[in-house]
């Protein structure tokens, strides 16, 4: 098996009951790419994410991780080696201030749990990042407070404060308004410039074809398709899984 | 954002301070008394808001570790042979309970780990009912193993040569320290990674596991200190009261009324603990005088809970808080304690 | 062997009761996913009023059920009406702190009525054995057996056949699409949390024939059926039903084999044992909605 590209998936298996929503899913992402993972509904996208990054356990099948085979994915210690990823449902610390929502994200050694919550190094980066991002205002805000616009950014940028490898992105634009979509584009281009890698799974074709290279088209659980946007754009196969269901 | 807010230090000196020099000031027996169940009774809601309130896992089991922190110091005092009546009785030996007190947290606190590494995989509910559980289990424990506990003949504690009069004050001393230790514990973490980290898994602990957060380190450290301090308590309480019997011990009750406290006073806040203890002991001490003859006090302190859950859900200090930002003392919408914020260090130092 | 296949026989029989009790544990928590604590207090309750209907009335104990299950699903009503259905969704917490208050409660009640001695209900055949394949059984723990099996089968019925049945598991599955299919999910609530109340009435004076209570017994009782459901698997009656024959069994054996005195530790031994391997027991499941 090669090893080249930073995250390869191989064979992944899941049942639930006697549906099989993932199939033997096998493929590879690239270091440095923008990779979209696409789909109709129910192919199987967010139950790869979740089998990849080990909130579910897999049937069969393989991922491995930066070269090395990650025995048993549990979803802490993948992030800490640089793996991360944001949920369908944007998910934040309600409870908690945009400020501290960005710390949590920013990766401890066990003796940190001791240290002060917002050092200064912390607070520096926080603060650079949440201007970044444009939501200064609202920082000492608690999450609960912001619109759901304001909620994604919070979300992509607590997962980007952690300075990973890879990052998996489970539709990002899916729910906010369209004069928001090139915002969370331009920090996706800006990061991914900066050396993040990104698999995304979306499903507004227009930011795919815009943001992604390579795309990979999954039906009924496993690959059918992948390669760079326009040949995909042109596959009968894949226009076959989206119409013909 | 610094731990060191001036008006939270000086709050935490004075309470402290008048409450140290409270002994003087109250002389008759009963009112120190009731101090002292007031003083254990906010420790042991001051330590279960670590895993309970910071951390979102409700255990219902937290008078399981009372009653171990109980029986380890009696059992310890009979080994070591202080226990026999006639035993050489001086000053030292009166304290020396009180010394065996830290190895007694911290044994009980690492003794829980493995228990708790189990009960706490598992979420909300379920980690209710699990350590609702281990409370009968123990209780089963104590009436069983007769050879250490005594069963149900009940343990004797040495019973000290403390001078009549100011009988009650080491006792309550040694409840003030451990509210002062749990306070400092509580307000120490709540400013610290730790208190991040569990405010996080409070929140939405399978997105924090994602980030990164070390959930589980977070929530078995939160965890330990919670039944270290609870075990404490226990001990001085068994030594005060002199002699135990396994069903007051290890009593639903203890652990029912420590998180109706917590809940009373504002889960997840520093000072909502100590608040609701200090409203719910002397009330239910009152009740239990006027009514305890005919066994009404039972249904008094269910009908006292129900109110509070129906009437005060939210609790006192987040609902006091509301009152105030809603007069407009603080103009600044971020600067109120709302319910579980944890930016609370902003206000809430101790 | 011999002593072990006994214990199995008494085991099944004290499982088939628990069972009884477990399924309104876990009826209640699936139509308000709600956590009665108070569910052993309802059942010593019903093993109460069916004690002063014998010594008062005279009334068989397995008759007087016909009167006490009706009152306890009034009582159940009551409560679910009054205190839990005030409480917002995301203070499910607060459920079991209230219903720990309602069992602190009725435990009052009864301490004040009947005082703290130990009871039991002794009808003329209570001592009376039968000979079932060579082993010597009770005959009362083979009537607790059959009627717990009885009810729990009516039960069964009542949600497999009836419209209303339909209505609360679909209430269970999923109550806002059931609201929006025009199901009554409030109604449905307070009557299957009556429902559940009603079951540990009935369970409660099958227990109060085969072994003495006092109000304090609600503690021992609850900590048993808590261990059982979350060992099932919360809300699956299925799995309350075959880990209650399963507590039955072990706490049995072990009572015959070792001890007594370390039976209801064997509950928390395979509560712990199998919480290791599946956090959400036996049969339950993680939904897609908890990620």
């Amino acid at each position: 098996m090669a090893t080249d590209g930073l995250l390869q998936v191989e064979g992944l298996t899941k049942r639930f009951g006697g549906v099989t929503a993932v199939d033997g899913c096998s493929f590879a992402v690239a270091e440095g790419a923008v990779t979209a993972l696409i789909g109709p509904n129910g192919s199987g996208k967010t139950t790869l994410f979740n089998l990849v990054t080990g909130y579910l356990p897999a049937d069969q099948g393989e991922v491995t991780f930066l070269g090395e085979r990650v025995a048993r994915p549990h979803p802490a210690r993948l992030c800490r080696q640089g793996l991360a990823r944001t949920f369908q449902q944007t998910r934040v610390f309600p409870h908690l201030s945009v400020l501290d929502n960005l710390v949590v994200g920013i990766q401890q050694p066990w003796s940190g749990l001791l240290r002060r919550r917002r050092g200064a190094a912390d607070q520096e980066r926080a603060e650079a990042l949440v201007a970044d991002f444009g939501l200064t205002a609202v920082a000492g805000q608690l999450a609960a407070e912001l619109s759901y616009g304001q909620r994604k950014l919070v979300e992509l940028a607590t997962v980007l404060i952690g300075e990973p490898r890879l990052v998996l992105l489970d539709e990002p634009t899916a729910g906010i308004s369209p004069a928001l979509i090139p915002t969370i584009e331009r920090h996706i281009r800006e990061r991914n410039a900066a050396g993040v890698s990104f698999l995304v799974v979306e499903h507004d074709m227009g930011v795919v074809m815009r943001l992604c290279d390579p795309v990979i088209v999954l039906d009924r659980g496993s690959v059918i398709a992948s390669g760079p946007p326009p040949a995909i754009q042109a596959d009968p196969r894949v226009l076959d899984a989206y119409l013909g269901g | 954002m610094s731990w060191f807010q001036p008006w939270g230090v000086a709050r935490g000196l004075i309470v402290f301070g008048a409450l140290a020099l409270a002994p003087l000031l109250l002389p008759q027996h009963w009112m120190l008394n009731l101090a002292i169940f007031t003083l254990m009774y906010a420790a042991l809601a001051v330590a279960w808001n670590l895993i309970g309130g910071y951390a979102g896992y409700v255990s219902l089991g937290h008078a399981a570790f009372f009653g171990i922190g109980a029986y380890t110091l009696g059992i310890t005092l009979d080994k070591l042979g202080l226990s026999t009546p006639g035993a050489a009785s001086s000053s030292f030996h009166d304290l020396v309970p009180f010394l065996l007190l830290p190895a007694i947290g911290i044994a009980v606190a690492l003794m829980s780990l493995p228990v708790a590494w189990v009960a706490l995989r598992t979420r909300a509910t379920t980690f209710a009912i699990v350590t609702l559980t281990l409370l009968f289990v123990v209780q089963t424990l104590a009436f069983n193993l007769t050879k250490l506990t005594g069963g149900s003949q009940g343990l004797a504690f040495p019973v000290p040569s403390f001078a009549v009069d100011s009988f009650e004050r080491p006792f309550y001393l040694a409840m003030l320290a451990l509210l002062a230790l749990a306070m400092l514990i509580s307000w120490y973490v709540r400013g610290a990674k730790l208190g991040l980290a569990l405010f996080a898994i409070r929140d939405d602990e399978d997105r924090a596991r994602g980030l990164g957060v070390r959930t589980t380190g977070a929530k078995l450290s939160a965890f330990a200190a919670s039944v270290g301090l609870t075990a404490m308590c226990g001990g001085v309480w068994a030594y005060y009261i002199s002699f135990i019997y396994p069903q007051f011990a290890v009593d639903p009750l203890i652990s029912i009324g420590t998180v109706l406290m917590v809940y009373l006073g504002g889960r997840g806040t520093l000072w909502g603990p100590v608040l609701g203890a200090a409203v719910v002991i002397p009330a239910q001490q009152y009740l239990a005088y006027r009514f305890g003859q005919n066994n009404l006090y039972l249904i008094g302190y269910a009908a006292v809970f129900l109110l509070v859950i129906v009437l005060l859900p939210r609790g006192i200090a987040p609902s006091l808080a509301d009152w105030f930002r809603r007069r407009g003392r603080r103009a600044e919408a971020q600067e109120g304690e709302p319910e579980l914020t944890p930016r609370v260090p902003v206000r809430g130092g101790g | 062997m011999r002593t072990v296949v006994q214990a199995v026989i008494l085991g099944l029989s004290a499982g088939a009761v628990y069972a009884l009790m477990a399924s309104g544990l876990t009826l209640a928590f699936g139509v308000m996913r709600v956590v009665n604590v108070a569910q052993g207090a309802l059942v010593i309750l019903g093993a109460y009023g069916s004690y002063a209907l014998f010594s008062h009335l005279h009334a068989d104990p397995f008759l007087s059920i016909l009167v006490v299950t009706p009152l306890l699903f009034v009582v159940g009503v009551a409560v679910q009406m009054v205190f839990l259905r005030r409480l917002r969704s995301d203070e499910r917490e607060l459920s079991l702190l209230v219903t720990f208050a309602v069992a602190i409660g009725i435990e009052g009640v009864l301490t004040l009525t009947f005082k703290t001695n130990y009871r039991s209900i002794n009808p003329s055949y209570a001592n009376r054995t039968l000979h079932l394949l060579g082993y010597q059984v009770p005959l009362v723990r083979v009537l607790a057996f059959v009627l717990s099996a009885g009810v729990l089968a009516l039960l069964w019925l009542a949600l497999e056949r009836t419209r209303f049945g339909r209505a609360l598991r679909a209430t269970v599955q999923n109550p806002t699409s059931a609201r929006l299919l025009g199901v009554e999910v409030e109604r449905v609530a307070a009557v299957g949390f009556g429902l559940g109340a009603a079951t540990g009435a009935a369970a409660g004076a099958v227990y109060g024939i085969v072994w003495p209570f006092n109000p304090g017994s609600h503690y021992d009782l609850i900590s048993r059926l808590l261990s059982i459901v979350v060992l099932g698997g919360l809300g699956s009656l299925g799995g309350a039903v075959v880990a209650a024959l399963l507590m039955g069994v072990a706490e049995a054996v072990v009572a015959a084999t070792l001890s007594p005195v370390w039976s209801s530790f064997a509950f928390f031994a395979v509560l712990i044992g199998v919480l290791l391997v599946r956090p959400q027991g036996l049969f339950g499941t993680v939904t897609r909605g908890e990620l």
